[in-house]
């Protein structure tokens, strides 16, 4: 028996992806941002779509890109302090933002991917963050229910890809990966590198390539990848 | 940073205890390392992902992946850790969080804190600092006594959107160590060169002084 190859070309699987999809992104700052394929979704210009990711990056790196070419309807982020560009886009009505705690909005991911369809908790009640959500008594406290999120496509980089799709991370460009990575229909993964079956040892791999659709290796890592000099 | 900043900055350094851990906020907070020693016993926890933060490391020493909350490049420890926002979060909510040290825009008399938001301003998202302010075991506020403007930011009431409700136990300032009691504010130590007149009127709500001689830092 052989695990199937799942690699497959930059253009083709953006290509697949429809305007007015909902795209969850993976990354927290630079670390574990898919530059790759956000810039050829940003080159192939899909529109209407929904974001979630946990920040905006920086003005002219990954999802701004597609903010300033007017592809995005709606982002649901944790924060967005970083993105001048975005925090104009949101203030002018231009982009219609929804702030979610950063382990809350982890958490609906995950039961997204779980296949589960809330969580209940307690934070954010008493703050406006509550406003607008159902409330339920669990336990003898009230909690807010949090919807679970999935999504149509997730956009996710990893440092090691097999061609299956088993995945392994580094160092802080873990964060939302491994979570996105369960919870969309359509899994795509960017890889800085592409190794053999095998060349993952099974201890090794953070997610099992059966949740991942497509996996393409990064040709050249662009300079968005690299530090930031601020 | 001014000397009465710097006194503070070091005087809430005692707030970490051995063995604990710990989330620093960005800023101010993030600098009460400068003045641990270099062997302390302690978890410095970041929200992206890491348990047992090492120094920050200039541009060119860098590694592109591994960056604190802040953004700032930062090295590992023997011991570090990596892991996912799911489980980074589940420790804070958990009760494994001992301490957070955050920064204000407000803190009132029952320990509510404000210090995300201000309406028509600045409104970035709270990242994580709602988890943060409502679940670590003990939260400790570091900020300036005033505003830019003068203003007072401990209040009778928060007049911005709150971060958590009744968290704050004790607030370091520039002038002050500040408990919140269930009497309201209690002075406990004062800044040197600082009064108690000085001090209540830098105070947008009632504080209690205490009778005997107040310490200064």
């Amino acid at each position: 028996m052989k695990l199937p190859d799942k690699s497959t070309e930059l253009h083709d699987v953006i290509a697949a992806i429809p305007n007015g999809a909902t795209v969850l992104v993976g990354g927290f700052g630079v670390p574990g941002t898919p530059f790759t394929l956000l810039n050829e979704l940003a080159r192939q210009g899909q529109r209407d779509l929904v974001l979630v990711k946990n920040d905006a990056n920086e003005a002219g790196m990954g999802i701004d890109h597609l903010i300033k070419n007017g592809q995005v309807r709606k982002l649901i982020v944790t924060h967005l302090g970083l993105n001048a560009n975005a925090i104009a886009a949101m203030n002018s009505g231009d982009l219609e933002v929804e702030f979610c705690a950063q382990g809350i909005l982890a958490e609906r991911i995950r039961a997204g991917g779980a296949g589960l369809g809330a969580i209940l908790t307690d934070i954010g009640i008493e703050t406006e963050l509550a406003n607008g959500k159902q409330v339920v008594e669990m336990n003898g406290r009230a909690m807010l229910v949090e919807p679970a999120l999935r999504a149509d496509v997730a956009l996710i980089h990893a440092a090691i890809a097999d061609p299956f799709g088993n995945l392994a991370y580094a160092a802080t460009a873990r964060n939302f990966n491994p979570l996105m990575a369960m919870a969309a229909a359509r899994v795509i993964v960017e890889a800085e590198a592409l190794v053999p079956l095998g060349g993952l040892a099974p201890d090794a791999v953070e997610t099992t390539g059966a949740f991942v659709d497509h996996v393409v290796e990064i040709k050249e890592l662009s300079q968005e990848y690299g530090i930031v000099r601020r | 940073m001014s000397d009465a900043r710097s006194r503070m900055v070091a005087r809430a350094a005692q707030e970490i205890a051995p063995g604990m851990v710990v989330n620093l906020g960005i800023g101010l907070p993030t600098q009460v390392v400068n003045h641990l020693p270099a062997d302390f016993p302690v978890c410095l926890h970041s929200e992206n992902g890491l348990t047992g933060i090492g120094a920050m490391l200039p541009y060119d020493e860098a590694d592109r992946n591994l960056i604190d909350a802040g953004g700032a490049y930062v090295s590992t420890i023997p011991g570090s850790a990596f892991f996912d926002s799911a489980v980074s979060f589940a420790l804070v909510r958990s009760g494994r969080l001992d301490l957070t040290l955050l920064g204000a825009f407000e803190v009132a008399r029952n320990g509510d804190l404000a210090n995300w938001k201000i309406p028509g301003k600045f409104s970035p998202g709270a990242g994580g600092a709602i988890e943060l302010a409502q679940k670590a075991r003990r939260v400790v506020v570091m900020t300036t006594h005033c505003d830019r403007k003068g203003n007072p930011k401990l209040l009778d009431a928060c007049t911005l959107p709150l971060t958590a409700r009744g968290r704050v136990a004790r607030i370091y300032t520039d002038m002050a160590v500040v408990d919140v009691t269930p009497n309201g504010f209690a002075l406990r130590e004062l800044a040197t060169g600082v009064s108690v007149a000085e001090l209540r009127a830098a105070t947008g709500a009632s504080i209690t002084i205490p009778q005997s001689d107040i310490p200064t830092f």
